[in-house]
């Protein structure tokens, strides 16, 4: 298989019963590419994401995650993506340092390594007064961009984030989409799943997910040329919504 | 083995941090010894007793000389009749009477079945019950020391076997333990793995490289060692509070003890498996192993006097093997020679929850 690539999906497909959530969905994702992953709840968007990252087996279909097939590789995927659920990945009773120190183990970072890697975080991010305090008392998107920091900790080839930064206001979503970028300057591969569309138009490529099939993928510059729109909201409300959008 | 360590160290700081739980949990061995010990006796004292006695000779001087010698019962007097002695219990100044027949010796003598009634006051059953059997006895032993006339003399001791003051406190404590080691292990785990699922971190931790095995012993591991030290706590206090003894070997009720805990961890691993919420895992925990440990182990009620069916269901509540076992040995002091068939059991009850457990947490993963 191609070495560039960060993500490689083919007829990647998921079927719960009778209802099929993911039908067949192929797209690729490159090296240092932050890739955004669209579409309305329900779309299929949670579904493909669990399979991309083991922790749903495919129903037919394949997919290769840094290199690695997610049916047969599972554990070496593993090793080398991150992952930030929408209902963050840390521990509101641990400290920051504690949360960073429980998966440098977990991912098998010496100690010396996850000290480094801690100081390093916590000067990022001006953490380092709160270094002590208990992740339930920091604001929002504090939790939220240590949780990205937590994710990227052993410095993995690919991080899924499922709606990082919801609930949080412009300016720190602005702050956490510069975490997002110099992530990808390092190599990292972003796959970001949102609802907001401003976010959307950060996205070097992205696809827009309907009733469990991509509905379309490009660059925000070619989706909007592609719907003849001047938003990616707009293109967004014509293929989830179709209907509507060809009344409005 | 790093990775299983951070494990460990984070689930202790989960728990030292949850000062309320911690309390509890700490506190549960402590309070249900004394609160069991103190408040729910079954071994009744001092039982006023009152005769009725319609006419004195000396069958009926002897049998109110054995009642008057027996320290359990306090004769508080002789009633003219059967509605003074109604009286009399109705306003509690009376718990047994002793009704003789008129004319008792002249009917033994001459070959008559006497007749002697007892009557108990049973607004608690239980105690009612125990206060009428402590009185046939007393009157047992008189009929069956003069029945032998010629010959031996026969003097019965009545004597309640590996509980020799037939003190409530030894039947209590080791359901007691039961009950503790249930609710640290499947209650506290349930709880522990659910909440994982709720905030989302389950998820972060099964996208991670740690094995399925390694999540479940980093999760339950702490609570076994608090499982362990609820064990230890109940039966030094029952010791020194209400001198429950421990005939037997004191390993092989730790070692039975894991092996009750490991069940129990099983269970609450099943819960977690099949519940998303903390609440409805507290509910299944509560009716799944806290109230079969309370009811059908034997603990408080016994099993003996239960419908067949309710027996029946008993054979697969993991708390009456435990218990059997943790009486032998504390009271008794049985050995694994003669409690094999229940370890066994247990051991079976532990492999195949286990086994159940942990395929139910695979099952999670794909």
């Amino acid at each position: 298989m191609s070495g560039e690539l960060a993500i490689e999906a083919r007829e990647l497909s998921r079927s719960f019963g009778d209802f099929t959530a993911v039908d067949r969905i192929t797209f690729s994702v490159g090296v240092g590419e932050v890739f955004g992953f669209l579409g309305a709840n329900g779309a299929g968007k949670t579904t493909a994401i669990r399979m991309l990252t083991g922790l749903l087996a495919p129903s037919s279909g394949d997919a290769r995650v840094a290199g690695f097939d997610v049916s047969r590789e599972s554990e070496q995927v593993k090793q080398h993506i991150g992952y930030m659920s929408q209902r963050f990945s840390l521990y509101d009773d641990l400290t920051a340092s504690e949360n960073i120190r429980l998966y440098g183990g977990i991912y098998g970072l010496s100690r010396a390594e996850t000290r480094t890697r801690t100081e390093r975080i916590l000067a990022r991010l001006g953490l380092e007064q709160a270094s002590k305090v208990q992740v339930r008392s920091l604001p929002l998107g504090w939790k939220q961009k240590l949780a990205f920091s937590v994710a990227l900790l052993h410095q993995p080839k690919v991080v899924f984030l499922d709606e990082p930064t919801g609930g949080v206001d412009p300016v720190t979503r602005r702050q956490f989409w510069e975490l997002i970028y110099e992530a990808a300057r390092g190599g990292t591969s972003v796959l970001v799943t949102t609802h907001y569309m401003d976010e959307a138009e950060y996205c070097d490529r992205l696809s827009i997910m309907v009733a469990g099939r991509i509905g379309a993928i490009g660059t925000p510059g070619e989706l909007k040329v592609q719907f003849g729109v001047d938003s990616i909201d707009q293109v967004f409300v014509r293929l989830a919504r179709p209907a509507e959008g060809a009344a409005a | 083995m790093n990775e299983l360590l951070g494990l460990l160290r984070k689930e202790c700081l989960h728990i030292l941090r949850d000062r309320r739980t911690l309390v509890v949990l700490v506190m549960l061995p402590i309070v249900q010894v004394i609160l069991f010990g103190f408040a729910i006796r079954t071994d009744v004292q001092d039982i006023k007793l009152v005769f009725v006695e319609p006419s004195p000779d000396a069958v009926t001087q002897a049998i109110r000389n054995r009642f008057a010698g027996n320290s359990v019962f306090e004769v508080v007097g002789t009633a003219r009749d059967v509605p003074e002695v109604d009286r009399m219990m109705a306003a509690g100044s009376a718990q047994v009477a002793v009704i003789f027949e008129s004319g008792l010796a002249g009917r033994l003598a001459g070959g008559l079945p006497g007749r002697i009634q007892i009557v108990a006051d049973a607004a608690e059953p239980n105690s009612g019950t125990s206060r009428q059997s402590y009185a046939s006895a007393v009157i047992e032993g008189y009929a069956r020391e003069t029945v032998v006339r010629s010959g031996i003399r026969i003097v019965p001791q009545v004597r309640v076997r590996f509980n020799p003051t037939a003190e409530s406190a030894n039947l209590f404590v080791p359901g007691l333990m039961a009950m503790v080691l249930t609710i640290t292990a499947a209650l506290m785990t349930a709880l522990s793995l659910t909440r994982e699922k709720e905030t989302g971190t389950m998820e972060t931790l099964l996208v991670s490289p740690l094995r399925p095995w390694q999540i479940i012993i980093g999760k339950v591991a702490p609570y076994l060692v608090i499982g362990l030290i609820g064990l230890l706590a109940v039966v030094i206090e029952a010791r020194l509070i209400f001198h429950v003894p421990l005939v037997g070997s004191f390993m092989l009720l730790v070692a039975e003890g894991l092996l009750f805990i490991l069940v129990s961890l099983s269970l609450g691993i099943l819960i977690s498996a099949r519940t998303a919420s903390q609440r409805v895992a507290m509910m299944a925990a509560l009716v799944g192993t806290m109230l079969p440990t309370l009811m059908l182990s034997g603990f408080i009620f016994p099993l003996e006097s239960m419908p067949t069916v309710l027996q029946w269901v008993s054979l697969v509540v993991p708390a009456r093997w435990f218990v059997a076992i943790a009486r032998g040995i504390m009271l008794k002091g049985t050995g694994l020679t003669y409690l094999w068939p229940e370890t066994l059991i247990l051991l079976g009850m532990a492999i195949v929850l286990l086994t159940l457990s942990a395929r139910s947490f695979r099952v999670r993963l794909e």
